[in-house]
């Protein structure tokens, strides 16, 4: 598929999206298999891709969370003012 | 507990508002067979669940229900955006709009309230699985009809 992003956060929040769908799924997976060695390998690249982007996206755009959130290099309390998931756009 | 994480897991970008499609898709966030009745099954009956894997799979579930939910809803308020009043009377959304205007509300399409009688939660794992798939097959008829 080509996919066309406005911006590189468009692109890295799309990317967060595809490699957090494969870690969630994988994750119900093992709920009912949790001795299987190679979901977990699988589990544990896919988990770690999108922990790291999660975290890249947070220091460059805002916090995806309240654990990635830090205050340090900026004024404002921006998980306040950003603008929401649901306003549309690259939110 | 629970912790929110500030994106949608699945982008919703809707540009062209259509309130006659909004009152179709507020089924899937408060109807019979909504996500809201989905993620509140699940997080109910795992506390009785006999089985620790089970309750796993109950808690995961009914956690990513959570984020559909949030993805109805944002499809509805991009729908019910920026209508003109002309709009609003035309397309059959004034019933909805007299009680909430644009808010988002969990409701069926034809306008009956959320209620939990929609779900079980019946403390027995044969009974509750039983209720999970009847939930889960009336969600993938009605996904495939709208």
């Amino acid at each position: 598929m080509n996919m066309h992003f406005a911006n590189e956060q468009e692109k890295l929040l799309h990317d967060i999206g595809v490699m957090d769908f494969v870690a969630i799924e994988m994750s119900l997976y093992l709920d009912t298999h949790p001795t299987d060695r190679n979901a977990m390998e699988y589990f544990n690249h896919y988990n770690r891709m999108t922990n790291q982007a999660k975290k890249e996206y947070s220091e460059k755009f805002g916090p995806l969370t309240i654990a990635l959130a830090d205050t340090s290099n900026c004024s404002d309390w921006t998980w306040a003012t950003l603008p929401m998931p649901w306003e549309g756009g690259c939110a | 507990m629970w912790n929110y994480e500030r994106r949608l897991e699945y982008p919703v970008n809707i540009t062209t508002p259509n309130a006659k499609l909004a009152q179709a898709i507020i089924s899937q966030y408060g109807g019979p067979d909504g996500e809201m009745g989905a993620s509140m099954r699940y997080l109910s009956q795992r506390y009785a669940c006999p089985y620790r894997e089970v309750a796993a799979v109950l808690t995961d579930i009914g956690t990513e229900e959570l984020a559909h939910l949030e993805m109805v809803a944002t499809i509805v308020h991009q729908l019910t955006k920026n209508l003109s009043m002309e709009e609003i009377e035309e397309s059959g959304f004034a019933n909805y709009y007299v009680d909430h205007t644009i808010g988002i509300w969990p409701q069926a399409a034809g306008g009956v309230p959320f209620n939990a009688c929609e779900f079980q939660s019946k403390g027995d794992i044969i009974t509750d699985l039983c209720e999970d798939m009847a939930a889960d097959g009336a969600i993938l008829q009605k996904q495939q009809k709208i």
